[in-house]
This record gives C-alpha cells, structure tokens and sequence, in this order.
C-alpha cells in the first residue's frame, strides 16, 4: 500500500506550466519582415521561448566575393540590405578605398564633389530606410494606414534616387573612388539645379510630414502601450549583444559613428545624435520599443538637417570619380565599419595584392540585433515578438547575407 | 591606448601566448595570439579597466589560401569607454581546428562563431548551441575553405548550374 | 412598487406570436384572392408555414448582398484615408469589384486539410453564417417591415444567437489543425466571451428603462423625437451607449480588437487554412455581423427607425435606420484604419477591469434612476440632458488635461 503511494507521488508532480506548443513563425509569416523563422515554445499566449533561425536568405554573398574583383563585389553589397543600398555600397567602398589609401606609392583620394554627393544621397537613403520601418511598425502592430503613408513618401525619395543613378531599389551608385557617372550630373548645370530643387521640395513637404506621423502613430495611445516597456535592452545588454545604430541609442548610448569616428566629411555638418532616456511621464523605459522606434522618427529630422546643409551649400566643383586605373589593394587587411540606417555596417577585408580579395566579411547590424531577439522576447506574449523584430529593424537581406 | 601599447600589456601579463605584433602589411594591424589562450586574453581585455573592450565589432574566420595550413579567427574590439580598439588574431591547423569560445564574454560571439563554425568548420569549444546557422543543418563540408568542393548534389538537386 | 419587478417582465418564449403576422397575410392577402371554391378548404397553417418560408428565402437572397456593398465601401472608405482611390477597374468606379471577387472565391479550390477533421472544418463556415444572419431576423427594420422574430424577448434572442457565432469559430480553428488558428479561435473564443458580459450588462440598462425586451417595443419607446432616444434618456445609458457600441467592435472582430484574426501576428486566425467559398462565407458574416451590431445599437440607443423630430418623419423609417447604421459602421471603419491593435492581455484588462465595472455602475444608476423618474417626462430627459451635457464638457476638460500634448523630449546632443 504504501509503496503505491509513494509511486503516485512521484507521478503527480508539480507542473508550473500547462504544456507546451511549439509554434513555427515563418519563414513565410506576414511580419517577420522576410524569410525569418522562428521556433516558438508557447505556453498560451507567453513565449517560453524564441529561437531565431535564419539561412533563408542566404546567397553566399562571402564566397562570391572571393571570386570577384573589388567593383563587382558592389552590386552584391546593393543586396545585403535591401532597403538601405546605398549605405551598403558606401560602407564596402570606405573599407577598400581605406586599404587602398594604405598603399603610399599610389596618391588616391575621393575627390569633393563625390563625396558630398554620397552624404547627400546615404542621408536620403536613410530617411528612406527609417521610412519603411515606421510604416511596417505601424503594420506590425495593426495600424495599415501608416504603411501606405510612408511608402508614398518613399515613393517620392525612389523617384529621385531612379533619377541619379536609374534604378530604385539596388543602385550600384557609390563605386570605389567616387560616384558612378552613368547619369552625368554635370556641375553648375540646370540638371544640377532642378535635381537639387527636387530634393529641397521633398524636403519641404516631408519635414511638417515627421510631426503628422507623430501624431498618428507615436503618441497613439494603443500604440505606446504595445511598444513601451516592452522587451527592455539595458544598456550593457546592447553592447555585449553587439546592437548598433538606433537600437544601440534607443538604449541610450550616446554612439553614432559619424559623430564619434568621423568619416568622410560628416565632421562638416552640424546635426545631432537622438538617445533616447527614461520618459516616466508618457511611461516610456530607457531601452524598450518604443525608444527605439522614437530614436527612428527623430533620424529623419536629423537627415533632414544634413541635406539642407548640403542643399544651402552646393555642390562642389570638380570630378566625381578618383583617377583609378584598376582597384588593386595592397596585401593587408582592414576592418572598416560605417553608419548606416540599421546600425554599424563594418566590412573586413583581407587583401594578397591581386585584384581579388581574400576575404569578404560584412559583419551587419541585423545579424548581431537579431541574436539579442532570444532573451528579449523570454516570458513576452505572441503580439511583443512582432514588436520587437519590428523595433530592431531587420532586413533579413542582411543578417542572412 | 593605441595596439601597441595593447600589445606590450597584454605581452607583459600572458607572456608566450602572445605571438607577436604585426604590423607588416598595410591596414589594420593586428596582435598575434596562441589559440588555446584567447579566452584568457579576451576576458582580461574585458575586465581590466584601464582596457575595458566592451564590444566585439567582428569575428571573422580567415583563410588565405589551399596551401596554407592554418585557418585563422580574428577578432576586431572596441572600448565604448575609452573608444580604442585592438584587432587579435589567432590561427589554427585546419586539420584540427579548435579553440576556446568567447560567447561567454560578448553574447554577440555566440553568432558570429556560429557563422565561422558553419562557414570554415572551426569548433569553438565550450560553446553551448554550436550548429549551422547559414547553411542547411545536413550540408556537407565548410564552403569558404579553399580547398572547398561543392557537392554535385544536395538532397537529389543538382548544385551547381 | 415600480414596474420593473412587475409580472410583464418575465420573459417567456412565446414563439407563437411571432407567426401571427405571417397567419394574418394569408387570411386578409391570400385567402380573397383565391377562387370562392378553395376558400374554405385553404390549409391556414400550411399557408403560413409557405409564406414564413419565403419571406425567409427573401430574406436569406438580399441580405447578403449588404455585405457585398460593405466590403466595397470598407475598400473605398480605407483608400480615402490612405490617399488611394481604391478598386477602379470593375465596372464604374469599380463598383463590381466585390461581385468580381466573389465569383473569383467560387472558382477557386475548396481545400480541406487532410489531417484536420473534415466534418467541423466544412460545418463551420455555415455555423458561423448561420448565426449571423439569425441575428437580422430580430431587428426591427422600419414600421410595417414585418419582423419575421418579432417575439417579446427579441433582444435575448440575439444575444444568444449571436454567442454561437464563437462555437463556429472553435470550431474553424480546432479543425483546421492549425496552430495558428488555433491560437486565434482560442483568442476569439476569450474575446467574445468576456465582451459578451458589458455588452449584455449594457443592454440591460436600455431594457431596465424601457422594461420590455421586445425590439419593436424598445423602438416604439423612442418615437418622441431625438431627446427621447434611449441615449439621452438617462446620462446611464448615454454610457452604456458607448460600452455597447466598443464591445460590439470587440465582437465582431474588427481593429482595434481584431486579435483573433491579427494578420501580423498569427497569419489569418481561425480561417488561415480556408479558401474560396467557404472563406467567402466567413468574410460575409463578417460585414453582416457589423452591420448587425451597427443596427442593434441604433434600435437600442439611436430611436431605431423613429425619427428625430416628433411627429414628423424626418431621418426616420427604413431610409433613416438604414442611415443611421451606415453612420455606425463608418465609425468602425474610420477607427479600423485608425488604430492599432491592442495586445491580448490590454483587451482583458480593458473588459475585465474597466467596461465591467463601469457597467454594473450603470445598472445600478439607471436603477435609481427609474426610482426617481417613474414615467419619461419633460423633466427626467431635460435633467438627463442637462448631466450628459454637464459631463461631457467635464470629462473633455479632464482629458485635455490628461492627455495635453506634453512637449516632445529633445533628442540630447553633444
């Protein structure tokens, strides 16, 4: 008798949790902004657990590189992040344009004009990317309006990108040493001029735009309960988990590499850098949604401030492209990262002196943002997950390269 | 504090380990470290003040070429604090390529080792999750080694094309 | 004693009633027009039994045409938000757009998940459909519309055929053997569940002052013109009013409550495995559930097909119910591409722990209300007025001031 008991005892066991569903999300799922999968292991509506797998979207962006010479890596780089082209292509020509600079027998240097071109461009392309990721936020979380508002904006900034280098979404427009000349853009022309007017009327009708999408989105009640103090990043969480960029600020670093290391000619504009901090009285955490997705919307206004600067200046005189014969780097290696929308974009490159290189690396932003998704979405509902990987802001372009 | 100042302090505490300082080849230059030592070194750059290399920017798996023997791991770092970074390289034989993990000290690693583990087949020990992260979980081979050769078929579709 | 504790208040099912007009049309319509022969012979009760079928079939053929109307108006309305123009290709302005997609959803493959179970997945959509167009059959709509249920608990019979809607929607979700809709039947099943409770809790507010549960009495209580609507009848059910009208969004799914079928979060809810047909009749349901809501908060609230000015029939009658309702469903469009959506534990807690309380609060008050105020008089609607008015301009001062514009938090430079 009393062993019976004792076996019964050992069957009825306390068990905090009901049981277990495990759930796949994607990699064909409306909001996992693409080919993500995740594992999910609910109990109800809380995750337990969600484990990111990625390689959907893998094209072997490392292998062909190595296959290729230095200019025709860049059309690859136009497809890592997809929505960001440009800074994708700027931040691989930084990288070999520093290890060429390396090599003293050779006198290589970005000429002006390009480089202003590239800032105004990259800031134009950022206000694209942050963009899409307010209107798919907003998507996310059940708001479709703001979709379609941002993307007929976006629209505007296609058309001016369509304009410059003919296409609109992989641009292939920043090569090594300068700007592509495909469109000639001549200096001091009336093509010049309208192309600038252009901008300068988006500009106009796009900044009184940021306060209106305030409105309807971010001081949304429902919306700010969604996003604040949800999945909280701590300060030193974002650092050893590697989040750059916005999500890095909206955790409130003060880090922004066009700041902090300048490069280019950054270190001419006067801008600011938006960190986000603990707002008690709208209920907003340090480190939650919502301040990432504010640190977004206050972006655009600081890009906005960079173009005018540049519109108010002009351009500079002079060529676009660096008088380069082949792009042939010294053996070395280097490790270059850059500021674009999603964060720090570093490419390492290991040069043997031949016209190919070695090694490609992109190390992206989304790739080490994506990893932090696991322990911030531990012990959140079904409806934060979307949240989050919305407030991170993954291409999966990138992360899966 | 610049990487040669890095380089003497980390040469000053670990002694052998450290293999040398490289600054031969144009770009970044880089500290030479024993595989077997990385962890140790990493988790002094992290924890001494005076270093404080808070973030890891990169890791990347290496390899220059069919004939070498050695794959090698670099790790690029940076200090938020004291904003100065150091680039650590170690190199492994690919017959046997091991070393000791560092995703206990930046969980970013835990990703980016995965990757070099997927793509160079470099087993990072004491890793807790260490599988293909890229390529698909019964894909055969390291693709981004040299002397890789792709399969003609994988699960009865042809690879190349 | 007041009347509400009186005998006439105890609902009894008497569907008995409810034929009797379909037996007065065949005594004073069919019977003259048939030839003196067959006049006595004519079966009364067969004859009622044909007419309440037909006028059913009439019924079932025209009102799913509403939604076919709804779902192109709801495309019209969102593109008008968004600065689209909306479907244009299909007929005029693209007004067949609708029927175009209907005969697309006919042709297509009717999927059945082989390892779900068969027999509920088919059931479901009909359950679902079933149920709600039961609900038109209560609704009161004009003065001499016959009502087909116009028996004396009409409003208790929507209620209830309304709740199964959720047993279809189990159903759905449990047979498609899909977590996904699992997890949304799960969610919607949670959601009607507890909305159901301040939404009945409200009703009953209207029908403690009315003190009858008959739709057509509840109408016929409200012919004094526009004040004696049941909203400003008493500052309690002005309240009741909106708890009604939001819980009646969160019944019928739509944003800001549309978590059983958050397309962001768990692909489609309950029909995610569903297509052609058999998707189409859920979608049906859907608009003629909102429109259904729409016109019971009319008839409960908004005077139901009286009009605004006594004795005149201004805004009134079919013309001016239909109107009204269309105002209430635009209001559930406009705040569907408005708004986003709320989080599973925020909708609980918004039922559970404030439209619940609220709402007994209410009982209460329109309790004591028709313990002051016997009869509908002058007096009673002009005080109730007088509150409403009093407490509206309070709460707008209070939420002003709570929900001021605070200043923008300066992003911090260096």
């Amino acid at each position: 008798m009393e062993s019976t008991q004792q076996t019964e005892s050992k069957i009825i066991e306390l068990k905090p949790f009901t049981d277990e569903m495990i759930v796949n999300m994607g990699p064909q799922h409306p909001s996992t902004h693409g080919v993500l999968r995740l594992e999910l292991r609910l109990d109800g509506e809380i995750v337990r657990e969600a484990i990111p797998h990625i390689g959907y979207l893998h094209r072997c962006f490392e292998k062909h590189s190595e296959n290729l010479s230095y200019p025709q890596i860049i059309p690859f780089t136009d497809r890592m992040d997809y929505v960001a082209a440009m800074n994708q292509n700027w931040g691989f020509c930084l990288a070999v344009e520093k290890l060429l600079e390396a090599d003293e027998t050779k006198n290589f240097e970005v000429p002006e004009r390009a480089e202003y071109l590239r800032v105004l461009i990259c800031e134009l392309n950022r206000i694209a990317s942050h963009l899409l990721s307010f209107g798919t936020y907003g998507m996310d979380l059940g708001a479709f309006t703001p979709f379609l508002y941002a993307f007929r904006d976006r629209e505007r900034l296609l058309l001016l990108f369509e304009k410059i280098c003919g296409a609109r979404l992989t641009y292939n427009y920043i090569r090594i040493g300068g700007v592509s000349e495909i469109i000639p853009l001549e200096p001091g022309s009336i093509e010049e001029q309208n192309y600038l007017d252009e901008i300068e009327d988006f500009l106009d009708y796009f900044e009184p735009k940021i306060d209106e999408y305030n409105d309807l989105l971010t001081s949304n009640s429902i919306f700010s309960e969604r996003t604040m103090g949800v999945a909280v990043m701590s300060e030193e969480m974002a650092l050893s988990y590697g989040a750059t960029g916005p999500n890095l600020r909206g955790s409130g670093v003060d880090w922004d590499l066009r700041r902090d290391e300048p490069y280019s000619i950054y270190d001419r504009f006067d801008y600011d850098v938006p960190v986000a901090k603990d707002i008690p009285e709208l209920g907003a955490v340090l480190g939650d949604c919502w301040s990432r997705y504010k640190i977004r919307m206050d972006e655009m206004k600081e890009s906005v401030k960079i173009v005018r600067q540049i519109l108010a200046e002009g351009l500079p005189d002079g060529p676009v492209m660096a008088d380069l014969k082949a792009v042939r780097p010294p053996a070395g290696e280097i490790y270059f990262r850059s500021e674009a929308p999603r964060g720090e974009l570093g490419f390492y490159i290991v040069s043997d002196g031949t016209p190919k290189p070695v090694r490609v690396k992109g190390r992206s932003p989304c790739f080490s943002a994506l990893s932090a998704l696991q322990e911030l979405s531990r012990g959140l509902m079904v409806a934060d997950i979307i949240a989050i990987i919305g407030s991170i802001d993954i291409v999966m372009g990138e992360v899966d390269r | 504090m610049n990487p040669e100042e890095i380089y003497k302090t980390l040469s000053d505490k670990f002694g052998e380990s450290i293999i040398g300082y490289d600054t031969e080849l144009a770009g970044d230059s880089n500290i030479q470290i024993a595989p077997t030592a990385i962890a140790e070194v990493c988790q002094f750059l992290t924890e001494t003040d005076t270093l404080a290399f808070d973030s890891l920017m990169c890791l990347s798996g290496v390899d220059m070429g069919v004939k070498e023997e050695e794959l090698s791991v670099v790790y690029h770092l940076y200090a938020m604090q004291h904003r100065h970074s150091v680039v650590l390289k170690t190199s492994v034989p690919k017959t046997d390529a091991h070393l000791p993990t560092v995703s206990h000290i930046w969980k970013t690693a835990d990703w980016h080792e995965r990757e070099a583990y997927d793509l160079y087949g470099i087993l990072f020990e004491g890793h807790t999750d260490l599988r293909r992260i890229l390529l698909p979980d019964d894909w055969e081979g390291y693709p981004l080694r040299k002397d890789y050769q792709e399969p003609d078929f994988y699960r009865g579709m042809r690879v190349p094309y | 004693m007041p009347e509400i504790f009186s005998e006439s208040f105890i609902p009894k099912i008497n569907l008995q009633e409810s034929s009797n007009w379909a037996k007065d049309f065949v005594q004073e319509v069919i019977i003259p027009l048939l030839p003196e022969a067959l006049k006595g012979h004519f079966p009364v009760e067969f004859g009622t039994i044909l007419v309440m079928f037909t006028v059913a079939g009439i019924f079932v053929a025209v009102v799913p045409l509403l939604p076919l109307v709804l779902v192109l108006a709801e495309r019209k309305v969102a593109a008008r938000f968004q600065n689209r123009t909306g479907p244009m290709r299909v007929g005029p302005w693209g007004t067949l757009q609708t029927l175009a997609d209907g005969v697309k959803l006919i042709f297509k493959e009717d999927y059945i998940p082989p390892q779900g179970d068969k027999i509920l997945f088919m059931l479901a959509p009909y359950v679902i459909f079933a149920c709600s167009f039961a609900v038109f059959a209560a609704i009161p709509f004009g003065e001499g519309i016959p009502i087909p249920g116009d028996f004396n608990i009409g409003i208790f019979y929507i209620m209830s055929i309304s709740s199964v809607i959720v047993m279809g929607v189990i159903m759905a979700g449990w047979s498609s053997n899909s977590k996904w809709s699992l997890l949304g039947s799960l969610r919607s099943a949670a959601q009607i569940v507890s909305y159901e409770i301040p939404l009945g809790l409200s009703i009953l507010a209207v029908v403690m002052l009315v003190e009858s549960l008959s739709m057509s009495q509840i109408v016929a209580s409200q012919d004094g013109g526009i004040f004696t609507w049941l909203i400003f009848r008493s500052p309690f059910t002005f309240i009741a009013f909106f708890i009604f009208f939001i819980s009646a969004i969160a019944e019928v799914n739509r944003t800001p409550f549309d978590l059983p079928e958050a397309e962001s979060e768990i692909v489609a809810g309950f029909h995610t495995e569903y297509s052609g047909m058999r998707f189409a009749l859920f979608f049906i349901a859907e608009y003629a559930n909102m429109f259904a809501v729409s016109a019971i908060a009319v008839t409960l609230f908004l005077g139901g097909y009286e009009g605004v000015l006594p004795g005149y029939d201004f805004l009134g009658g079919l013309p001016g119910f239909v109107l009204k309702t269309l105002a209430l469903v635009f209001l559930m469009m406009w705040l569907r591409w408005t708004l986003p959506r709320l989080r599973v534990d925020q909708l609980m807690n918004l039922c559970w722990k404030y439209f619940i309380p609220i709402s007994f609060f209410n009982i209460f008050g329109t309790g004591i209300w028709g313990l002051i105020f016997e009869t509908d008089d002058v007096w009673s609607i002009g005080i109730s007025c007088a509150i409403i008015y009093v407490g509206l301009i309070s709460a707008y001062a209070i939420a002003g001031r709570i929900f001021a514009r605070k200043p923008e938090p300066q992003p911090s430079s260096v």
